[in-house]
Protein backbone atom coordinates (compact mmCIF):
# COMPACT_ATOMS: atom_id res chain seq x y z
CA UNK A 1 0.00 0.00 0.00
CA UNK A 2 1.31 3.40 -0.94
CA UNK A 3 1.54 6.22 1.53
CA UNK A 4 -1.48 8.47 1.60
CA UNK A 5 -0.99 11.75 -0.21
CA UNK A 6 -3.04 14.88 -0.18
CA UNK A 7 -4.50 13.81 -3.54
CA UNK A 8 -6.04 10.58 -2.32
CA UNK A 9 -8.92 9.90 0.01
CA UNK A 10 -11.51 12.19 -1.61
CA UNK A 11 -14.94 11.17 -2.89
CA UNK A 12 -14.89 8.78 -5.85
CA UNK A 13 -18.31 10.00 -6.98
CA UNK A 14 -18.80 13.35 -5.25
CA UNK A 15 -22.43 14.13 -6.23
CA UNK A 16 -23.75 10.81 -4.96
CA UNK A 17 -21.46 10.35 -1.96
CA UNK A 18 -22.05 13.93 -0.80
CA UNK A 19 -25.81 13.43 -1.17
CA UNK A 20 -25.72 10.31 1.02
CA UNK A 21 -23.42 11.97 3.55
CA UNK A 22 -25.63 15.03 3.79
CA UNK A 23 -28.71 12.90 4.42
CA UNK A 24 -26.93 11.23 7.33
CA UNK A 25 -25.80 14.62 8.67
CA UNK A 26 -29.27 16.10 8.28
CA UNK A 27 -30.92 13.10 9.92
CA UNK A 28 -28.76 13.31 13.04
CA UNK A 29 -29.02 17.12 13.27
CA UNK A 30 -32.82 16.84 13.00
CA UNK A 31 -32.97 14.03 15.58
CA UNK A 32 -30.44 14.58 18.36
CA UNK A 33 -29.40 11.27 19.91
CA UNK A 34 -29.64 9.33 16.63
CA UNK A 35 -26.39 7.77 15.39
CA UNK A 36 -25.75 7.10 11.68
CA UNK A 37 -22.97 5.63 9.54
CA UNK A 38 -21.06 8.30 7.64
CA UNK A 39 -18.52 7.15 5.05
CA UNK A 40 -17.03 8.14 1.72
CA UNK A 41 -13.79 9.94 2.54
CA UNK A 42 -10.45 8.32 3.44
CA UNK A 43 -8.83 11.24 5.24
CA UNK A 44 -5.31 11.33 6.68
CA UNK A 45 -4.88 10.56 10.38
CA UNK A 46 -5.92 11.69 12.92
CA UNK A 47 -9.15 12.62 11.07
CA UNK A 48 -11.84 9.95 11.34
CA UNK A 49 -13.72 8.74 8.27
CA UNK A 50 -16.89 10.43 9.55
CA UNK A 51 -15.18 13.78 10.23
CA UNK A 52 -13.39 13.70 6.88
CA UNK A 53 -16.65 12.88 5.09
CA UNK A 54 -18.44 15.79 6.83
CA UNK A 55 -15.67 18.19 5.78
CA UNK A 56 -15.86 17.08 2.13
CA UNK A 57 -19.66 17.35 2.21
CA UNK A 58 -19.99 20.78 3.80
CA UNK A 59 -16.78 22.76 3.24
CA UNK A 60 -15.49 24.71 0.25
CA UNK A 61 -13.76 28.05 -0.46
CA UNK A 62 -16.69 29.87 1.19
CA UNK A 63 -16.17 28.24 4.62
CA UNK A 64 -13.36 28.84 7.07
CA UNK A 65 -12.17 25.75 8.90
CA UNK A 66 -10.30 25.66 12.20
CA UNK A 67 -8.10 22.62 12.87
CA UNK A 68 -7.56 22.27 16.61
CA UNK A 69 -4.42 20.91 18.24
CA UNK A 70 -3.20 17.58 16.90
CA UNK A 71 -5.57 17.92 13.92
CA UNK A 72 -3.59 20.89 12.64
CA UNK A 73 -0.97 18.86 10.75
CA UNK A 74 0.60 19.43 7.33
CA UNK A 75 -1.14 16.28 6.12
CA UNK A 76 -4.64 17.35 7.23
CA UNK A 77 -4.16 20.93 6.00
CA UNK A 78 -2.98 19.80 2.58
CA UNK A 79 -5.72 17.19 2.23
CA UNK A 80 -8.46 19.64 3.21
CA UNK A 81 -7.11 22.39 0.96
CA UNK A 82 -6.74 20.06 -2.03
CA UNK A 83 -10.20 18.51 -1.76
CA UNK A 84 -12.29 21.46 -0.55
CA UNK A 85 -10.35 24.70 -1.08
CA UNK A 86 -11.50 25.77 2.37
CA UNK A 87 -9.28 28.39 4.03
CA UNK A 88 -7.76 27.30 7.35
CA UNK A 89 -8.60 29.82 10.08
CA UNK A 90 -8.40 30.79 13.72
CA UNK A 91 -11.19 29.58 16.01
CA UNK A 92 -12.76 33.05 16.34
CA UNK A 93 -13.75 33.32 12.67
CA UNK A 94 -14.29 29.65 11.84
CA UNK A 95 -17.48 28.31 10.23
CA UNK A 96 -16.37 24.76 11.02
CA UNK A 97 -13.86 23.42 13.52
CA UNK A 98 -12.48 19.93 14.02
CA UNK A 99 -10.73 18.52 17.05
CA UNK A 100 -11.02 16.54 20.22
CA UNK A 101 -13.23 18.05 22.90
CA UNK A 102 -10.19 19.07 24.97
CA UNK A 103 -8.63 20.86 22.00
CA UNK A 104 -11.85 22.66 21.05
CA UNK A 105 -12.49 23.84 24.62
CA UNK A 106 -13.32 26.37 25.87
CA UNK A 107 -16.25 26.96 23.53
CA UNK A 108 -16.06 30.70 24.13
CA UNK A 109 -13.55 31.06 21.27
CA UNK A 110 -16.17 30.22 18.63
CA UNK A 111 -18.81 32.33 16.91
CA UNK A 112 -22.33 31.94 18.34
CA UNK A 113 -24.19 34.03 15.73
CA UNK A 114 -25.87 37.39 16.25
CA UNK A 115 -29.35 38.22 17.52
CA UNK A 116 -30.51 38.98 13.97
CA UNK A 117 -28.47 36.22 12.28
CA UNK A 118 -28.18 33.30 14.72
CA UNK A 119 -27.19 31.08 11.76
CA UNK A 120 -23.80 32.82 11.60
CA UNK A 121 -22.34 30.50 14.21
CA UNK A 122 -19.67 27.82 14.18
CA UNK A 123 -20.38 24.14 13.66
CA UNK A 124 -17.96 22.01 15.70
CA UNK A 125 -16.96 18.52 14.62
CA UNK A 126 -15.88 16.80 17.83
CA UNK A 127 -13.81 13.63 17.42
CA UNK A 128 -14.76 11.19 20.18
CA UNK A 129 -13.30 7.93 21.48
CA UNK A 130 -16.80 6.52 21.93
CA UNK A 131 -20.29 7.34 20.69
CA UNK A 132 -23.25 5.70 22.37
CA UNK A 133 -26.92 6.24 23.00
CA UNK A 134 -26.22 6.43 26.71
CA UNK A 135 -25.42 9.06 29.28
CA UNK A 136 -26.86 12.57 29.16
CA UNK A 137 -30.63 12.90 28.72
CA UNK A 138 -31.68 15.03 25.75
CA UNK A 139 -35.03 16.68 25.06
CA UNK A 140 -36.36 19.35 22.71
CA UNK A 141 -36.92 19.73 18.96
CA UNK A 142 -36.30 16.50 17.03
CA UNK A 143 -36.75 14.29 20.08
CA UNK A 144 -39.84 12.27 20.99
CA UNK A 145 -39.93 12.48 24.80
CA UNK A 146 -36.23 11.97 25.58
CA UNK A 147 -33.08 10.54 24.00
CA UNK A 148 -29.66 9.67 25.36
CA UNK A 149 -26.24 10.44 24.00
CA UNK A 150 -22.70 10.14 25.32
CA UNK A 151 -21.58 13.79 25.57
CA UNK A 152 -18.01 14.86 26.27
CA UNK A 153 -18.97 17.65 28.69
CA UNK A 154 -22.62 18.12 29.67
CA UNK A 155 -22.17 21.37 31.69
CA UNK A 156 -20.38 23.18 28.82
CA UNK A 157 -23.05 22.02 26.37
CA UNK A 158 -25.82 23.07 28.76
CA UNK A 159 -24.23 26.52 28.88
CA UNK A 160 -24.22 26.58 25.07
CA UNK A 161 -27.93 25.62 24.98
CA UNK A 162 -28.66 28.43 27.45
CA UNK A 163 -27.54 30.92 24.78
CA UNK A 164 -30.42 29.84 22.52
CA UNK A 165 -31.24 30.97 19.84
CA UNK A 166 -27.52 31.75 19.69
CA UNK A 167 -24.85 29.12 20.20
CA UNK A 168 -22.69 26.57 18.41
CA UNK A 169 -23.97 23.35 16.84
CA UNK A 170 -22.11 20.04 17.14
CA UNK A 171 -21.39 16.86 15.26
CA UNK A 172 -19.82 14.06 17.29
CA UNK A 173 -17.76 11.67 15.18
CA UNK A 174 -16.22 8.33 16.06
CA UNK A 175 -14.72 6.17 13.34
CA UNK A 176 -17.37 6.01 10.63
CA UNK A 177 -20.30 7.06 12.83
CA UNK A 178 -21.87 10.42 13.57
CA UNK A 179 -24.36 12.02 15.97
CA UNK A 180 -25.29 15.67 16.41
CA UNK A 181 -26.37 18.15 19.03
CA UNK A 182 -27.97 21.40 17.88
CA UNK A 183 -28.08 24.36 20.28
CA UNK A 184 -31.85 23.78 20.67
CA UNK A 185 -31.40 20.57 22.68
CA UNK A 186 -32.00 20.66 26.42
CA UNK A 187 -29.53 18.52 28.36
CA UNK A 188 -29.87 16.97 31.78
CA UNK A 189 -27.78 14.48 33.69
CA UNK A 190 -29.04 12.03 36.26
CA UNK A 191 -28.14 12.95 39.79
CA UNK B 1 -28.27 11.93 -16.43
CA UNK B 2 -25.08 13.90 -15.92
CA UNK B 3 -23.63 12.67 -12.65
CA UNK B 4 -21.61 15.84 -12.27
CA UNK B 5 -24.78 17.88 -11.95
CA UNK B 6 -26.84 15.39 -10.01
CA UNK B 7 -30.25 16.99 -9.37
CA UNK B 8 -29.38 19.93 -11.67
CA UNK B 9 -27.45 22.06 -9.17
CA UNK B 10 -23.65 22.10 -9.05
CA UNK B 11 -21.93 20.74 -5.95
CA UNK B 12 -20.94 24.13 -4.52
CA UNK B 13 -24.53 25.38 -4.67
CA UNK B 14 -25.82 22.22 -3.00
CA UNK B 15 -23.20 22.59 -0.23
CA UNK B 16 -24.36 26.15 0.42
CA UNK B 17 -28.00 25.02 0.58
CA UNK B 18 -27.09 22.04 2.77
CA UNK B 19 -25.28 24.28 5.26
CA UNK B 20 -28.37 26.51 5.39
CA UNK B 21 -30.63 23.48 6.00
CA UNK B 22 -28.48 22.32 8.94
CA UNK B 23 -28.60 25.77 10.58
CA UNK B 24 -32.34 25.92 9.91
CA UNK B 25 -32.81 22.60 11.74
CA UNK B 26 -30.67 23.85 14.64
CA UNK B 27 -32.85 26.96 15.10
CA UNK B 28 -36.39 25.78 14.28
CA UNK B 29 -38.59 28.42 12.64
CA UNK B 30 -35.75 30.90 12.04
CA UNK B 31 -35.33 31.96 8.39
CA UNK B 32 -31.79 31.28 7.16
CA UNK B 33 -30.74 33.44 4.17
CA UNK B 34 -29.32 31.57 1.18
CA UNK B 35 -28.12 32.56 -2.28
CA UNK B 36 -30.97 31.32 -4.43
CA UNK B 37 -30.00 30.20 -7.94
CA UNK B 38 -31.75 30.65 -11.25
CA UNK B 39 -33.75 27.53 -11.94
CA UNK B 40 -35.17 26.45 -15.30
CA UNK B 41 -38.68 27.41 -14.20
CA UNK B 42 -40.29 30.72 -13.19
CA UNK B 43 -40.58 31.96 -9.59
CA UNK B 44 -43.96 30.98 -8.28
CA UNK B 45 -43.28 27.47 -9.58
CA UNK B 46 -41.58 26.49 -6.38
CA UNK B 47 -37.95 27.33 -7.14
CA UNK B 48 -37.16 27.48 -3.40
CA UNK B 49 -38.67 24.08 -2.79
CA UNK B 50 -36.96 22.70 -5.89
CA UNK B 51 -33.54 23.86 -4.65
CA UNK B 52 -34.12 22.36 -1.20
CA UNK B 53 -35.26 19.08 -2.77
CA UNK B 54 -32.21 19.09 -5.08
CA UNK B 55 -29.89 19.43 -2.09
CA UNK B 56 -31.75 16.70 -0.19
CA UNK B 57 -32.38 13.94 -2.77
CA UNK B 58 -30.21 10.85 -3.17
CA UNK B 59 -30.48 8.50 -6.19
CA UNK B 60 -32.30 5.92 -4.02
CA UNK B 61 -35.15 8.27 -3.07
CA UNK B 62 -38.75 8.00 -4.19
CA UNK B 63 -40.11 11.47 -4.84
CA UNK B 64 -43.67 12.79 -4.73
CA UNK B 65 -44.91 16.26 -5.68
CA UNK B 66 -48.20 17.71 -4.46
CA UNK B 67 -49.81 20.88 -5.75
CA UNK B 68 -52.88 21.97 -3.75
CA UNK B 69 -53.24 18.34 -2.68
CA UNK B 70 -53.07 16.94 -6.23
CA UNK B 71 -50.28 15.08 -8.02
CA UNK B 72 -51.54 15.73 -11.55
CA UNK B 73 -51.42 19.51 -12.00
CA UNK B 74 -49.04 21.00 -14.58
CA UNK B 75 -46.82 22.36 -11.81
CA UNK B 76 -46.56 19.05 -9.94
CA UNK B 77 -46.00 17.03 -13.12
CA UNK B 78 -43.23 19.31 -14.35
CA UNK B 79 -41.35 19.29 -11.03
CA UNK B 80 -41.66 15.50 -10.87
CA UNK B 81 -40.31 15.17 -14.43
CA UNK B 82 -37.50 17.61 -13.62
CA UNK B 83 -36.14 15.35 -10.89
CA UNK B 84 -36.78 12.14 -12.86
CA UNK B 85 -34.54 13.64 -15.56
CA UNK B 86 -31.86 15.36 -13.46
CA UNK B 87 -31.59 13.01 -10.46
CA UNK B 88 -32.87 9.75 -11.90
CA UNK B 89 -35.10 9.25 -8.87
CA UNK B 90 -38.19 7.09 -8.83
CA UNK B 91 -41.43 9.04 -8.43
CA UNK B 92 -44.76 8.12 -6.94
CA UNK B 93 -48.19 9.56 -6.24
CA UNK B 94 -48.56 7.44 -3.11
CA UNK B 95 -47.70 9.33 0.06
CA UNK B 96 -46.74 6.13 1.84
CA UNK B 97 -44.17 5.12 -0.79
CA UNK B 98 -42.46 8.52 -0.99
CA UNK B 99 -39.26 9.26 0.92
CA UNK B 100 -39.12 12.93 -0.11
CA UNK B 101 -42.32 14.91 -0.76
CA UNK B 102 -42.35 18.40 -2.22
CA UNK B 103 -45.59 20.28 -1.66
CA UNK B 104 -47.39 23.49 -2.41
CA UNK B 105 -50.39 24.57 -0.31
CA UNK B 106 -51.07 21.30 1.54
CA UNK B 107 -49.77 18.84 4.12
CA UNK B 108 -50.80 15.27 3.26
CA UNK B 109 -53.69 13.76 5.22
CA UNK B 110 -51.70 10.57 5.87
CA UNK B 111 -49.47 10.66 8.93
CA UNK B 112 -45.87 11.01 7.77
CA UNK B 113 -43.11 8.78 9.16
CA UNK B 114 -39.74 9.64 10.66
CA UNK B 115 -37.92 8.38 7.56
CA UNK B 116 -39.81 10.83 5.33
CA UNK B 117 -38.93 14.43 4.48
CA UNK B 118 -41.45 17.04 3.35
CA UNK B 119 -40.33 20.15 1.47
CA UNK B 120 -42.75 23.09 1.33
CA UNK B 121 -42.70 25.67 -1.45
CA UNK B 122 -42.94 29.10 0.15
CA UNK B 123 -43.89 32.33 -1.66
CA UNK B 124 -43.54 34.79 1.27
CA UNK B 125 -41.51 33.37 4.17
CA UNK B 126 -41.75 36.40 6.47
CA UNK B 127 -44.91 36.22 8.61
CA UNK B 128 -44.43 39.84 9.71
CA UNK B 129 -44.04 41.21 6.17
CA UNK B 130 -47.60 42.53 5.83
CA UNK B 131 -47.13 44.44 9.11
CA UNK B 132 -43.64 45.73 8.33
CA UNK B 133 -42.21 45.89 4.80
CA UNK B 134 -38.59 46.50 5.84
CA UNK B 135 -36.42 43.41 6.22
CA UNK B 136 -34.12 45.16 8.73
CA UNK B 137 -37.13 45.82 10.96
CA UNK B 138 -38.64 42.33 10.76
CA UNK B 139 -35.21 40.82 11.60
CA UNK B 140 -35.11 43.08 14.65
CA UNK B 141 -38.64 42.10 15.65
CA UNK B 142 -37.74 38.39 15.49
CA UNK B 143 -34.53 38.97 17.44
CA UNK B 144 -36.47 40.74 20.21
CA UNK B 145 -39.44 38.33 20.04
CA UNK B 146 -41.52 41.40 19.36
CA UNK B 147 -44.65 39.67 18.14
CA UNK B 148 -47.27 41.96 19.70
CA UNK B 149 -48.25 43.51 16.36
CA UNK B 150 -49.06 40.08 14.98
CA UNK B 151 -51.47 39.46 17.84
CA UNK B 152 -53.00 42.90 17.32
CA UNK B 153 -53.65 42.07 13.65
CA UNK B 154 -55.32 38.77 14.55
CA UNK B 155 -57.38 40.49 17.22
CA UNK B 156 -58.54 43.17 14.76
CA UNK B 157 -59.83 40.29 12.65
CA UNK B 158 -61.91 39.12 15.57
CA UNK B 159 -63.37 42.55 16.27
CA UNK B 160 -64.24 43.05 12.58
CA UNK B 161 -65.39 39.56 11.62
CA UNK B 162 -66.20 37.92 14.94
CA UNK B 163 -63.48 35.35 14.23
CA UNK B 164 -59.92 35.18 12.96
CA UNK B 165 -60.42 35.39 9.20
CA UNK B 166 -56.93 34.19 8.26
CA UNK B 167 -57.62 30.86 6.56
CA UNK B 168 -54.25 30.14 4.90
CA UNK B 169 -50.64 30.72 5.99
CA UNK B 170 -51.93 30.99 9.54
CA UNK B 171 -48.94 32.00 11.71
CA UNK B 172 -47.43 29.58 14.21
CA UNK B 173 -44.89 29.85 17.01
CA UNK B 174 -42.17 27.20 16.77
CA UNK B 175 -40.54 25.71 19.84
CA UNK B 176 -41.69 28.68 21.97
CA UNK B 177 -39.41 31.08 20.10
CA UNK B 178 -39.88 32.06 16.42
CA UNK B 179 -43.13 33.05 14.75
CA UNK B 180 -43.18 31.27 11.38
CA UNK B 181 -45.26 31.28 8.21
CA UNK B 182 -46.19 27.65 7.52
CA UNK B 183 -46.60 28.55 3.78
CA UNK B 184 -50.10 28.93 2.29
CA UNK B 185 -51.47 25.66 3.68
CA UNK B 186 -55.04 25.87 5.01
CA UNK B 187 -55.14 26.38 8.75
CA UNK B 188 -56.80 22.94 8.88
CA UNK B 189 -53.27 21.59 8.27
CA UNK B 190 -51.64 23.51 11.12
CA UNK B 191 -52.06 20.77 13.77
CA UNK B 192 -50.21 18.36 11.43
CA UNK B 193 -47.07 20.53 11.62
CA UNK B 194 -46.17 18.61 14.79
CA UNK B 195 -45.16 15.43 13.01
CA UNK B 196 -42.59 12.61 12.90
CA UNK B 197 -41.03 13.69 9.56
CA UNK B 198 -38.47 16.42 8.88
CA UNK B 199 -40.14 19.57 7.46
CA UNK B 200 -38.08 21.91 5.27
CA UNK B 201 -39.32 25.20 3.80
CA UNK B 202 -37.77 26.89 0.76
CA UNK B 203 -38.51 30.38 -0.59
CA UNK B 204 -36.70 30.99 -3.90
CA UNK B 205 -37.47 34.60 -4.75
CA UNK B 206 -37.10 35.67 -1.09
CA UNK B 207 -33.99 33.48 -0.61
CA UNK B 208 -34.88 31.90 2.71
CA UNK B 209 -34.76 28.36 4.10
CA UNK B 210 -36.33 27.32 7.39
CA UNK B 211 -37.19 24.06 9.08
CA UNK B 212 -39.18 22.22 11.72
CA UNK B 213 -37.52 19.04 13.04
CA UNK B 214 -39.69 16.05 14.03
CA UNK B 215 -41.60 16.29 17.33
CA UNK B 216 -41.14 20.05 17.55
CA UNK B 217 -43.74 22.12 19.37
CA UNK B 218 -45.72 24.17 16.84
CA UNK B 219 -48.51 26.37 18.23
CA UNK B 220 -50.97 28.34 16.10
CA UNK B 221 -51.25 31.87 17.48
CA UNK B 222 -54.56 32.47 19.25
CA UNK B 223 -56.28 34.03 22.24
CA UNK B 224 -57.74 32.53 25.36
CA UNK B 225 -61.25 33.69 24.48
CA UNK B 226 -60.79 32.86 20.76
CA UNK B 227 -58.86 29.58 20.63
CA UNK B 228 -57.43 28.40 17.31
CA UNK B 229 -59.74 26.16 15.28
CA UNK B 230 -58.56 23.92 12.44
CA UNK B 231 -61.69 24.42 10.37
CA UNK B 232 -62.78 22.86 7.09
CA UNK B 233 -66.04 22.55 5.12
CA UNK B 234 -68.55 20.83 7.42
CA UNK B 235 -69.27 17.99 5.05
CA UNK B 236 -67.98 14.48 4.28
CA UNK B 237 -66.14 13.82 0.99
CA UNK B 238 -68.70 13.06 -1.73
CA UNK B 239 -66.43 10.45 -3.29
CA UNK B 240 -64.90 8.56 -0.37
CA UNK B 241 -67.02 9.65 2.60
CA UNK B 242 -64.02 10.88 4.63
CA UNK B 243 -65.03 13.21 7.43
CA UNK B 244 -61.50 14.00 8.57
CA UNK B 245 -59.96 15.40 5.39
CA UNK B 246 -59.67 18.88 3.91
CA UNK B 247 -62.21 19.37 1.12
CA UNK B 248 -62.33 21.29 -2.14
CA UNK B 249 -65.71 22.55 -3.30
CA UNK B 250 -66.26 21.72 -6.95
CA UNK B 251 -69.06 23.24 -9.08
CA UNK B 252 -70.51 20.42 -11.19
CA UNK B 253 -72.90 22.02 -13.65
CA UNK B 254 -74.61 25.23 -14.80
CA UNK B 255 -77.41 24.62 -12.33
CA UNK B 256 -74.95 25.32 -9.53
CA UNK B 257 -74.82 21.77 -8.18
CA UNK B 258 -71.65 21.28 -6.22
CA UNK B 259 -69.72 18.52 -4.60
CA UNK B 260 -67.09 18.34 -1.88
CA UNK B 261 -64.05 16.18 -2.51
CA UNK B 262 -60.81 15.50 -0.67
CA UNK B 263 -58.14 17.98 -1.72
CA UNK B 264 -55.55 15.22 -1.11
CA UNK B 265 -56.14 13.10 -4.22
CA UNK B 266 -53.96 10.21 -3.04
CA UNK B 267 -55.83 10.03 0.28
CA UNK B 268 -59.20 9.99 -1.52
CA UNK B 269 -58.12 7.34 -4.04
CA UNK B 270 -56.65 5.04 -1.40
CA UNK B 271 -59.85 5.30 0.66
CA UNK B 272 -62.00 4.46 -2.39
CA UNK B 273 -59.73 1.54 -3.22
CA UNK B 274 -60.24 0.33 0.34
CA UNK B 275 -64.00 0.31 -0.27
CA UNK B 276 -65.10 3.60 1.31
CA UNK B 277 -67.99 5.19 -0.55
CA UNK B 278 -69.23 8.78 -0.50
CA UNK B 279 -72.64 10.30 -1.31
CA UNK B 280 -72.18 10.67 -5.08
CA UNK B 281 -70.51 7.32 -5.49
CA UNK B 282 -73.52 5.77 -3.71
CA UNK B 283 -75.97 7.55 -6.06
CA UNK B 284 -74.07 6.31 -9.08
CA UNK B 285 -74.15 2.79 -7.75
CA UNK B 286 -77.90 2.97 -7.07
ZN1 LIG C 1 -62.32 11.71 -0.48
Amino acid sequence: MTAQTQFSGGFQNAPVQAAHAFRAAMTVMAQPGEIRDLRGAQPPKPLSIAAGTLLLTLCDPETKVHLAGEFNTDGVREWLTFHTGAPISQAAVADFAVGSWAELSPLGSFRIGTAEYPDRSATLIVECDALQQAGAILSGPGIKDTARLSLPDAPALQANAALYPLGCDFFFTCGDRVAALPRSTQISVEA
Amino acid sequence: MNEYNFAYLDEQTKRMIRRAILKALAVPGYQVPFASREMPMPYGWGTGGVQVSAATLTPEDTFKVIDQGADDTTNAVSIRKFFENTAGVKTTEETEKATVIQTRHRTPEAKLRKDQIIVYQVPIPEPLRFLEPRETETRKMHSLEEYGLMHVKLYEDISQHGAISTAYAYPVKVSDRYVMDPSPIPKFDNPKLEMDAIQLFGAGREQRIYAVPPHTKVVSLDFEDYPFEATKADHPCDLCGAEDSYLDEVIMDDAGNRMFVCSDTDYCRSRREAGHVGRLAEENAA
